[in-house]
């Protein structure tokens, strides 16, 4: 790997999958419990709530970033009180990257499982009723196998967005080599600086190794799940 | 044993309001045509379908009672439900399917008891496959089979045959055959299908647009000269419960009913087996006077009961000998020769007799 990359850019390419692999691995049983609510739950104002939730796919990333300043600063009202009494610092610390970067790609987490729950036809939880399962007994023994591929697709999915995220991370916890300093950041950085044209096409195309790699195991597990249907 | 429906639900155009009470074991179909309400009935049963009104009591145990607000949960009402579309879950083996029920089952059948039921539906080579590599017949027996499992007070098929071919369907009734005869288990059988009906129930509820219209005994009911009108079906014909005679040596096996004996060609089953024998309405004609050099093996001394005619020239003569019922189509020309009414006795000439050979008697 050295050979390839220099020590900074081999620690900026781990500390973007660790970010996005927390990121969306913390965001999965928020994800998971919004699309369950999504697609089985009937009420009005749903609509509302579903666009809500997609938020983040459509405000530009810097606002994001901006607002969790605004909430999670150790000055502001949310940040201040864990600082002060848990010890917990989002700002300029790469776990807030990971947050930034969960609430932006957790529209298509919850996209996904959504999808994935519908898909399993219903009938077949009637069934598991009528054979004596209860409400938790049909989703951990029913739904959720019958959805794993497709929440499997979601996951990868987010993950591979997440490698890609940069306003909300730059603008909420700046940009500090080897604490927040991922992927993106670490090309927009070699570009400020005068001949950086080099390492920034090098972490460019690794980038598009990444996305590759990583959408195609989202394709592979979208077949998977359409192949258990 | 006894089962108690009373329910109504506005669908809102359409209005399901049923009452029927079974009150024996045995197989009670509810038959009618599509969009009369049975697979309503039968959901609500289950629990699947909450009606507005109505009240539901299984062999003692209320499940559904909408004046003292009472609705035991689908999962709590022991009821075994086989599906239209069998409803196989498909990331587990047949055996992990078979077992579901069976696990989650408030009182639960001894294991032998489980060796037992992939016995009688010839599950055993299946047991390791995925339903997805199971024919569409393969699938209905191990829907059979989980339901079964379950322990339940009773059994619901939702046409179990319906999404079957001819061939599968033929494959598929012998087990449900047996199964009326060797499960003490009362089953609720949907069907549309006048023939299924005529092979399984002991018992017919026919619905017609939300509401039943008939009730009575397979013997009955099949009989009813009115069947077409209110089934909005032709007249099957006559089921008549026989018994097994000894073997007369010429080839012929005699069937004992209520009112006579009818010969078939040799059975295989020994005397004393109680059989359902089936004559279809066009398989008999009428005379006034006993024919005496004829090829037929089944002349019966029958009396008139009624007749029912239909806007095509047919008329079907309802007949009675003993306790038991047969209907003969003939046409109008025919009836006015032979100037037939009602309490007038007349030979009836039976040309065949079907004797499903996998058919039991049902229940007593």
């Amino acid at each position: 790997m050295d050979a390839i990359l220099t020590p900074a850019e081999s620690e900026a390419l781990f500390l973007s999958l660790r970010i996005s692999g927390v990121a969306v691995l913390s965001a999965l049983p928020f994800a998971f419990a919004a699309a369950l609510f999504l697609a089985r739950s009937r009420f009005p104002g749903k609509t509302l709530v579903d666009g809500f939730i997609h938020v983040p796919l459509v405000l530009p990333p810097v606002a994001v970033g901006f607002l969790l300043l605004t909430v999670f600063g150790t000055r502001a009202g949310l940040g201040g009180w864990l600082f002060a009494h848990l010890g917990i610092r989002f700002v300029f610390s790469w776990t807030g990257a990971a947050l930034a970067s969960a609430i932006i790609t957790f529209p298509f987490q919850v996209r996904a499982i959504r999808l994935a729950l519908e898909s399993v036809d219903a009938g077949l939880n009637e069934a598991a009723e009528t054979l004596g399962a209860s409400w938790w007994d049909r989703l951990v023994n029913v739904t959720l196998p019958l959805a794993l591929p497709g929440i499997a697709a979601g996951l990868v999915t987010a993950f591979a967005a997440s490698l890609g995220e940069f306003g909300a991370i730059i603008t909420f916890v700046s940009n500090i080599p080897g604490e927040t300093r991922t992927l993106p950041l670490a090309i927009y950085t070699a570009l400020q600086a005068p001949g950086g044209e080099a390492e920034a096409a090098r972490l460019s195309i690794l980038s598009i190794l990444l996305a590759l790699v990583f959408m195609s195991l989202a394709e592979y597990a979208t077949r998977r799940a359409k192949a258990e249907q | 044993m006894s089962i108690d429906v009373a329910l109504r639900h506005d669908f809102g155009g359409f209005v399901l309001d049923a009452r029927f009470t079974v009150a024996r074991r045995g197989v009670t179909a509810l038959f009618g045509p599509s969009g009369a309400g049975k697979t309503t009935i039968v959901n609500a049963i289950a629990g699947t379908f909450r009606p507005r009104r109505g009240r539901i009591v299984v062999d003692g145990r209320l499940l559904f009672d909408s004046d003292s607000a009472t609705s035991l949960p689908a999962r709590l009402r022991r009821t075994g439900y086989v599906f239209q579309d069998s409803r196989l879950f498909p990331h587990m083996s047949v055996e992990d399917n078979l077992l579901f029920g069976w696990r989650r089952a408030q009182v639960r059948a001894d294991s032998a008891e489980i060796g037992r039921i992939v016995a009688l539906l010839g599950l055993e080579p299946l047991l390791p496959r995925r339903p997805r590599a199971l024919s569409g017949g393969e699938k209905s027996r191990v829907a059979l089979g989980r339901a079964l499992l379950s322990s339940p007070d009773i059994l619901l098929l939702d046409e179990p045959l319906a999404a079957l071919d001819a061939a599968r369907r033929a494959e598929i009734l012998p087990y449900l055959e047996t199964l009326r005869d060797e499960a003490r288990l009362p089953m609720l059988y949907v069907s549309h299908n006048l023939d299924e009906v005529a092979r399984l129930a002991d018992d017919i509820v026919v619905l017609r647009e939300g509401r039943v219209v008939r009730q009575g005994s397979v013997f009955d009911i099949l009989t009813e000269l009115e069947l077409p009108a209110f089934a909005g079906t032709k007249p099957l014909g006559a089921v008549i419960a026989i018994k097994v005679g000894e073997r007369r040596g010429d080839g012929l096996t005699a069937l004992a009913f209520d009112g006579g004996t009818l010969l078939v060609p040799e059975l295989r089953q020994p005397p004393g087996t109680r059989l359902r024998v089936r004559i279809r309405a066009e398989e008999i004609m009428l005379a006034l006077e006993e024919p005496r050099t004829i090829s037929a093996n089944n002349v019966l001394l029958m009396h008139v009961r009624d007749i029912g005619r239909d806007a095509e020239g047919h008329a079907d003569v309802q007949l009675l000998c003993g306790a038991t019922r047969l209907v003969a189509r003939i046409t109008c020309a025919s009836l006015e020769r032979l100037q037939l009414a009602s309490g007038k006795p007349v030979f009836a000439i039976v040309k065949s007799v079907t004797v499903d050979t996998a058919m039991r008697g049902g229940a007593d």
